[in-house]
């Protein structure tokens, strides 16, 4: 009875969650097949490469990795790169443990965890109450095998993919933030003002000098903690507010 | 290399999954205080905010392309098209555009 309903809810949790993985996916193939290329560059074989993506999931940490292999530094030295790279996460899972219900099992969190990438946690707090995690695993199971394969066949492949395609495709993850944040957004006046300091911070940021060498990775953490901080401070989220969400 | 790539790649995986992992295992109870709640609703608006732009003009081809794409993206969002309407607005935008510029 209640066992049925449940798995018959999860089964179409996981399609919503395919569905909106295909977006994730497309992006990805073109995200990791220059990641790809950049793990050629370091020295890695296609297998290597694809094993990296597997398991890091990480664009920005790989990426990071990938520059300390060609430059043959430490294990140390990596270890430090791609906790560096990857901090944003740790602010991302956080947020995230707040969106499950408390009784989740530990295998859901570790799943969940191995996942956190910027577009599946994106996808995920999108959702109006708490996450099923069935509908983040849908997504997975297109996004990770894209990106897996992705790296694998950038390092194959290397230019082979027309430059016009890989670019137009290296947008859609950006369209995807942006139907995260724009809809919530457009009912509270104070969240869009958040994301447009956000947008304009991030620009700053990016073309100053002195600041614009700090790599992007770190920018993307002090503005993420400096920004949620003095909106907290500023405009404190009353429980309801929370509760009503996004999508 | 002197070094193995396999022990790179473990040591990679090890510290990206310790990352993520860690806040979901160790919070298991709802915040209560106002302050942590409220800053953790913000952060996913605000990083995502920080990382598609101006990233997204970088990261095409053509940079007009990439900030058309940006505007294309705001409005498809505005109007509540759902994630793959708007990724399929800016990917379309790009391909076109880039054939003129």
């Amino acid at each position: 009875m209640g066992g049925k309903n449940l798995i018959k809810s999860n089964r179409k949790v996981i399609l919503e969650g395919m569905r909106d993985g295909i977006p994730i996916g497309l992006g990805y193939l073109a995200v990791s097949f220059s990641l790809g290329i950049a793990a050629k560059t370091a020295g890695l074989n296609a297998f290597q490469s694809f094993l990296a993506s597997l398991l890091c999931n990480a664009s920005a940490g790989e990426y990071s990795g990938f520059t300390v292999i060609a430059a043959d530094s430490s294990y140390f030295v990596i270890a430090l790169a791609t906790l560096v790279a990857n901090a944003r996460y740790l602010l991302m899972s956080c947020a995230l443990s707040q969106r499950i219900s408390n009784d989740t099992s530990i295998i859901h969190r570790l799943l969940l965890g191995f996942f956190v990438t910027d577009e599946f946690f994106g996808i995920s707090i999108s959702r109006s109450g708490k996450l099923n995690p069935f509908y983040t695993y849908g997504a997975i199971l297109i996004g990770c095998p894209c990106w897996a394969f992705g790296s694998m066949l950038g390092t194959i492949a290397g230019n082979l993919l027309p430059l016009r395609i890989v670019s137009a495709l290296s947008v859609a993850l950006f369209g995807m933030f942006l139907a995260i944040i724009v809809p919530p957004s457009r009912k509270n006046k104070t969240l869009l003002g958040i994301v447009l300091v956000s947008f304009a911070a991030s620009f700053a940021f990016a073309y100053l000098p002195v600041i614009n060498q700090i790599d992007e990775g770190t920018r993307t953490i002090i503005l993420t903690i400096v920004i949620s901080a003095a909106a907290a401070l500023l405009f404190p989220v009353k429980e309801e507010e929370e509760n009503e969400n996004v999508a | 290399m002197s070094h193995n790539p396999y022990i790179y790649i473990l040591i990679m995986a090890a510290v990206t999954f310790a990352i993520r992992v860690l806040p979901l295992t160790l919070v298991k109870k709802q915040f209560t205080n106002t302050f942590v709640r409220s800053f953790l609703y913000y952060v996913p608006y605000v990083t995502l905010s920080v990382m598609t732009f101006p990233a997204i003009i970088n990261a095409t081809h053509s940079p007009i392309a990439g900030i058309v794409a940006f505007a294309a993206g705001l409005v498809a969002a505005w109007f509540n098209a759902g994630l793959f309407k708007v990724s399929c607005v800016c990917c379309a935008v790009v391909f076109i555009l880039e054939f003129f510029v």
